[in-house]
């Protein structure tokens, strides 16, 4: 009996992940195949419609994004957009792990409200703080104008340095609830052995952390890294929805919406969205090489 | 004082500060947005400081405004979030259907392909869903499926299903394999196995998998807003929200009241199942 079960092992595990399988195939792998091969072709909708995959190929869409400087500098806007909210959002959930280390009064149900900003959903967070940050009828500006004494109201949202500033702290905001829950589960995790003996050994606190907690936190901290790095490169709800990729905040992914919705310019913006995933690739290699080798030297 | 008195003093202060700061930081947004909701627009515009509403100026005119339909001069969120429930429960209800056999033949069988799959979940998040979501648009208009709740239902499974499969693989490699043997022995078949002791052994799981799912589909927006943007009985609350915000027409209170009754499902849901679904999401994150 058993033997007969191990012989149709190969058979039903197939049988089980097909499925899956065709469902992410069809909606993810398909169609990112067919954005590189419509990156190589001079189509707009309706040839698409008309023609389907079998268009004239073409290196053109390649050659207008990587002469257009507007597309040089969304990629400068994605990069900063990724690094800051990347490094400020594990920043702040590390601090807020270490603080909600020790046991405290409410310290379950206040670590529960603080992964609220990663729960909700991100047309009502973006819509509140477009709200709280408008210079008409802002909570923000009324008392930065009424209390602190601002001379005018700021334009937050619709003004050029402040606005990716804006969506960068919005984004802080919204992810370091991520960082946040998985550095904590990380520091539960840890042996305090280790701390205790540095402590006997007349290790400061701050040294603790620096030369005992931090390391042992690195492997977590390096897979945020990589996590929060690629979501942000791809990111487009937060930015589309709190500046609609106005006032310099055009990011890669609303260039390429715009592309297709505002110039219905398919080939153009396969061809920039194929042009960002090999970024994206050659930054992770790089990222994945260096600490490869930082895990060996250890 | 030494040293170590000194940061150990300095630390404890900073770490209240830090715990209020970051509490506050997080809850306020959501006060706003609740007390808003219950405040008549005039209101707003006349003292935007004055954020809570005095007592007798409370209104709930908002909430009836945003929920009734357009025939009773209201912008029809009753309806949305009926189309926002009906993809969401269709969603994970679909994504269990298919994770849990999945998971299963992942963690405990052996077969041709088998380590080919985890890479392919992978590869998903390498691209912008906005490359993703606009080759299936055009597809699932060839299919009729372009402007309809099936649709979209269908995009926000493979969506979801990478996470949910590695939530339920953590969760069944950690029960022991002997079970299942055991079973074997009683003549137990493979599909029996599956149903009679996988899956009531990994019910929490599968429980968290599916609430993980059907957020992910209430809150999803840009899927919504390609397929069904021109088809305004079937806006889910995202894209309403959105598409009413764009506009100048409909009173920003008003609005708010709409934010919170695209937030509320989440949070009640999240507030029963935080525990699991943060367990979940984090398994395997302390082996680093």
């Amino acid at each position: 009996m058993a033997s007969k079960l191990r012989g149709s092992e190969n058979r039903d595990g197939i049988a089980l992940v097909v499925p899956v399988v065709l469902v992410v195939a069809a909606i993810i792998v398909v169609p990112i195949v067919w954005t590189v091969v419509l990156s190589f072709q001079d189509a707009r909708y309706v040839d698409v419609a008309r023609n389907g995959l079998f268009n004239e190929l073409t290196l053109d869409n390649y050659v207008d994004v990587l002469t257009a400087p507007a597309f040089w500098q969304a990629l400068l806007t994605t990069v900063e957009y990724s690094v800051a909210t990347t490094a400020g959002s594990i920043t702040v959930g590390l601090v807020a792990a270490l603080a909600f280390r020790d046991r405290f009064r409410f310290r379950a149900p206040l670590r529960a409200v603080m992964l609220l900003p990663y729960v909700a959903p991100v047309v009502a967070t973006t819509f509140v703080w477009q709200v709280a940050l408008n210079p008409q009828y802002g909570v923000v500006n009324a008392f930065g104008t009424q209390v602190l004494g601002w001379e005018h109201p700021v334009n937050f949202l619709s003004s050029a340095p402040t606005a990716l500033l804006t969506v960068i702290v919005y984004d802080i905001w919204r992810y370091f609830p991520f960082a946040f829950m998985f550095l904590g589960a990380a520091l539960t995790g840890l042996s305090r052995e280790i701390e205790e003996a540095a402590v006997v050994d007349g290790a400061t606190p701050l040294q603790k952390f620096w030369f005992v907690v931090l390391p042992q936190l690195l492997p977590t901290v390096a897979l945020l890294v990589l996590f929060r790095m690629v979501m942000a490169f791809n990111e487009f709800d937060d930015v589309y929805l709190l500046t609609g990729g106005a006032a310099g905040t055009q990011v890669a992914s609303v260039r390429v919406f715009e592309q297709l919705t505002g110039s219905s310019d398919i080939g153009g913006a396969s061809a920039t969205a194929a042009v960002m995933a090999v970024f994206l690739g050659v930054a992770l290699a790089i990222y994945l090489r260096l600490t490869a080798r930082q895990r060996e030297a250890r | 004082m030494s040293a170590v008195t000194v940061q150990t003093n300095v630390l404890r202060v900073l770490r209240v500060v830090v715990i209020v700061g970051l509490v506050v930081a997080t809850v306020v947004p959501f006060v706003y947005m609740l007390s808003l909701s219950f405040v008549r627009i005039d209101d707003l515009l006349r003292d935007p400081l004055r954020v809570l509403p005095a007592l007798d100026r409370i209104t709930t005119e908002t909430y009836r405004e945003v929920l009734a339909s357009e025939e009773d001069g209201g912008y029809g969120f009753a309806r949305f979030m009926r189309n926002s429930a009906i993809v969401a429960v269709g969603a994970s209800a679909l994504t269990v259907v298919l994770v849990v056999p999945a998971s299963y033949a992942l963690t405990r069988l052996r077969f041709a392909g088998r380590s080919q799959v985890s890479w392919l979940f992978l590869a998903v998040y390498l691209f912008p869903t906005i490359i993703i979501a606009v080759p299936v648009f055009v597809g699932f208009q060839v299919l009729g499926l372009g402007s309809s709740l099936v649709g979209l239902v269908i995009a926000y499974v493979a969506l979801t299903v990478p996470v949910s499969v590695h939530m339920l693989r953590n969760y069944l490699s950690g029960i022991p394999e002997s079970i299942d043997e055991a079973a074997v022995i009683d003549g137990a078949s493979r599909l029996q196995i599956l149903t009679r002791i996988t899956v009531p052994l990994a019910m929490p799981t599968i429980m968290s998998t599916a609430l993980y799912s059907f957020m992910i589909a209430w809150n999803e927006f840009l899927f919504a807003l390609l397929f069904l943007s021109a088809k305004q009985d079937l806006w889910t609350v995202s894209l309403g929200l959105t598409r009413l915000a764009d506009g100048q027409e409909v009173s920003k209170t008003v609005l708010m009241a709409g934010s919170v009754l695209l937030t509320v499902p989440i949070v009640l849901l999240y507030g029963v199942a935080e525990r699991a679904l943060t367990e979940g999401l984090t398994a395997g994150a302390d082996k680093g």
